[in-house]
């Protein structure tokens, strides 16, 4: 153990003389850019402690600093500065119709992003980032549409949904389960039916089948299908009821989704937006999923 | 030196069961990290399982390298360091060192066991409940008594520095951990337990506590650890003892406010709010203290990284330290935080610190410390620790910048309005977005991994190989008579 200060060989500096397992200390001073930052690091902070609210007070409240800052404020201004429902667009959009709307190229536009600003954060989790559906989910960019695709239809459909709890949504009818005596006891088709009129339906999308099995297919289709789908299967949207010879289908156009649909039905659900959204919000979505590519 | 059986031994058997539990646990804690770095990037390595979905594997990543690998690093080399510096055996003997080293190994199991299971209080690093809380402070005071008492019983005039950062250490952690855990358990026979505060204070009180787990388990004990081991290493002097003074106390006085800087932009009051801010920006320059008296030290001793592949990693560990302590003032600035707030940009400014800083200051340590403890000259392959060191530091700039990248993306996408003032993006194609990041982030943990397992390989040959002297009891000197 040293208590002696002696001077370290290579930099030419006092140790302080203590000395702990071999380890020794310099004495050198305090760097001076760092003395100096740490100085400048203070001074910012009082500085910054002047400006802005900082010190609690012992009679309650705080210091509010000279610029007079406050987190809420200052959000209140950024929503305010960048309000969409401020701008004038939003305006004219809630007063005019959809046409109106259409015809007015800039509103417009403004709409369409709008739109797509909206669908993104509410749509797009089942419709798809670009409207491209999914399985049980309708794409949205083809011109196949289930409740109709023109923009007064779109509109219609965005604002009070399908089968839900909206008095006004689509309730259409519910496509039965054919293959389930317990949900549907009067209708029940046994399941070689249920192949052949799953065989007919691809025979009409001009896939290779079994034609006999087709061919059966054809009368079970006649007397239990076509009264929603229609007799040439060209579907009905005041039913809801999709057609089944545009090659487009919601779940699935492989024999075996086909037989599933047809044995257990389906009953697809949407919600109503107009219950969570502004109307303008809602007309600026329907006009941008118009203009996705299937729109009438 | 020749074992004298008559007089009293340093107590090292605890550290050396400390040192092989911080690389058994260093393992550990990496592949979990690997894996749900993985787990991000691909959903599927969920299993469909509740006991290794993300929420519940990610504690225990956490946990595990923060306080199973850091904690038994640090606790096992901190008893190692007050006896050689007090030149005085530790206090309670191998009784209470050993209660210690089994008492904190069954916490980390306690621990890690609830998190799979779901049981947690679910607040950040202090996920584990009452039971085991209540576990953890019996085994955090057996260690405050028994490295105080080792300090009491010291031979040496001084307190050596690196026992001041320890002993903030241990002390500070005490306090944080008691007052964040304050809870009332719904009974004695159930793991569930309702924390005392609520609301704001609660959050307060949890990032108080979280932002000083920083603070004082992963800045102040690391150091006291590098305030070892680089001289050590080095063969040369401490740079500047009047910098240890002021850089010790400033970065322990400052360091306790900074907490509401993990808050900007809540419901905390904005004067705590800009108070978090200004302490963190003031504590750039006590962090930096200790960097420069690092590196400083090797002045005159630069050469010896040429030589000396562990002083690399202790080294290069303090500039990972100095870059994530110049970077996190700079996230605590409000404007910069309102953009790299609940972004990736904190997972990289985290695991520069985590892996850059932590892991690199340990990995230096168990270097030197293992051929020591073993009776070695040197390790088994100064040739693998090179690869390790290359390995590993590859692996930290592939997370890093990826996490960069990552962070400044998201957060930009997040705020982007287009013309019309609509929000550009939706929050799915942010997540696209940093899919690719994801990928090398995951290249990054691999890396890291595979360096540590090259070191467990060399670490266990070092220990076991047949190489020259032989394990025994080194004495703890006397004072001449």
């Amino acid at each position: 153990m040293s208590n002696e200060v002696e001077k370290d060989k290579l930099s030419g500096t006092d140790t302080t003389g203590h000395e702990w397992d071999g380890i020794k200390e310099l004495n050198t001073p305090l760097p001076r850019w760092w003395l100096y930052t740490f100085y400048a690091c203070i001074l910012f902070a009082i500085g910054y402690c002047v400006l802005y609210p900082s010190i609690p007070l012992p009679w309650g409240g705080h210091t509010e600093g000279l610029l007079k800052f406050t987190n809420r404020k200052a959000i209140e201004e950024d929503l305010k500065a960048n309000a969409v429902a401020a701008r004038p667009q939003y305006a004219s959009i809630a007063a005019r119709d959809l046409d109106a709307i259409q015809a007015d190229a800039k509103l417009r536009d403004f709409a369409v992003a709008g739109g797509r600003a909206a669908f993104a954060q509410n749509c797009a989790p089942c419709h798809g980032n670009s409207g491209q559906g999914a399985k049980g989910y309708p794409n949205l960019l083809d011109d196949v549409w289930l409740w109709g695709g023109s923009l007064d239809q779109i509109h219609q459909t965005i604002r009070f949904g399908v089968r839900n709890a909206n008095p006004e949504s689509h309730q259409g009818v519910v496509m039965p389960a054919w293959g389930e005596a317990a949900k549907n006891p009067p209708q029940v088709l046994a399941a070689a039916q249920i192949s052949a009129v799953a065989d007919y339906v691809l025979s009409l999308n001009h896939k290779d089948v079994d034609m006999g099995s087709a061919k059966a297919g054809q009368a079970v289709f006649a007397e239990n299908c076509a009264a929603c789908h229609g007799e040439n299967a060209e579907g009905n949207q005041d039913m809801g009821a999709p057609p089944l010879i545009t090659g487009v289908w919601l779940y699935g156009g492989d024999k075996a989704s086909l037989v599933e649909t047809i044995t257990h039905g389906r009953a697809g659900q949407m919600p109503a937006w107009s219950e969570r959204l502004d109307e303008p919000t809602v007309k600026m979505l329907a006009l941008y999923v118009h203009q996705l590519g299937g729109g009438k | 030196m020749t074992a004298q059986t008559r007089q009293p031994a340093y107590v090292d058997d605890v550290v050396r069961a400390f040192m092989v539990a911080t690389v058994f646990w260093g393992v550990v804690g990496f592949t979990m990290g690997l894996l749900i770095a993985s787990q991000l990037a691909f959903p599927q390595l969920n299993f469909g399982l509740e006991w290794t979905s993300f929420g519940r594997l990610r504690p225990v990543h956490t946990s595990g390298v923060i306080f199973a690998f850091g904690g038994s690093g640090l606790i096992g080399s901190s008893l190692f360091i007050v006896q050689r510096t007090c030149k005085a055996r530790l206090f309670g003997g191998w009784q209470l060192g050993w209660f210690i080293f089994w008492g904190y190994q069954l916490f980390i199991v306690l621990a890690a066991t609830g998190y799979v299971m779901g049981i947690t209080q679910g607040k950040e690093y202090a996920e584990p409940e009452w039971y085991v809380d209540l576990w953890l402070t019996i085994v955090w005071v057996a260690y405050l008594v028994c490295f105080v008492g080792t300090l009491m019983r010291r031979q040496e005039p001084h307190i050596y520095v690196a026992n001041w950062f320890l002993l903030g250490f241990i002390l500070t952690i005490a306090m944080l951990h008691l007052v964040n855990n304050a809870a009332l358990p719904v009974s004695f026979f159930d793991w569930k337990s309702y924390g005392a505060y609520a609301g704001v204070q609660d959050a307060m009180i949890e990032w108080w506590y979280g932002h000083n787990a920083v603070g004082f388990f992963l800045t102040a004990g690391f150091l006291g650890m590098m305030y070892y081991f680089i001289p050590k290493a080095a063969d040369r002097p401490i740079y500047s003892y009047r910098l240890s003074i002021v850089h010790f106390w400033s970065l322990i006085f400052l360091y306790i406010w900074a907490g509401p800087h993990h808050l900007h932009y809540t419901a905390l009051p904005d004067w705590t709010q800009t108070l978090g801010m200004v302490f963190s920006v003031m504590l750039w320059m006590p962090s930096w203290g200790g960097m420069i008296n690092g590196l400083m030290t090797l002045s005159g001793a630069w050469h010896k990284l040429a030589t000396n592949p562990g002083l690399r990693f202790s080294v290069t560990s303090l500039a990972f330290y100095g870059m994530s302590t110049f970077e996190g003032p700079v996230m605590s600035v409000k404007p910069v935080n309102g953009l790299s707030h609940y972004t990736d940009w904190t997972i990289g400014h985290v695991h520069s610190g985590a892996m850059g800083w932590v892991g690199f200051i340990t990995f230096g340590a168990l270097y030197y410390i293992f051929p020591v403890l073993w009776g070695k000259t040197k390790v088994y392959s100064e040739k693998l620790v090179s690869w390790h060191f290359w390995i590993a530091t590859l692996g930290i700039v592939f997370y890093v910048c990826a996490m960069w990248a990552s962070g400044i993306m998201q957060g930009l996408m997040w705020r982007a309005y287009d013309a019309n003032g609509f929000l550009q993006y939706s929050f799915i194609e942010t997540v696209e977005a940093m899919h690719p990041f994801y990928l090398i982030r995951m290249l990054g943990g691999v890396l890291y991994l595979t360096g540590a397992l090259i070191m467990a390989f060399n670490l266990w040959k070092t220990a076991t190989g047949s190489q020259d002297s032989v394990l025994q009891a080194v004495p703890v000197p006397q004072p001449a008579q």
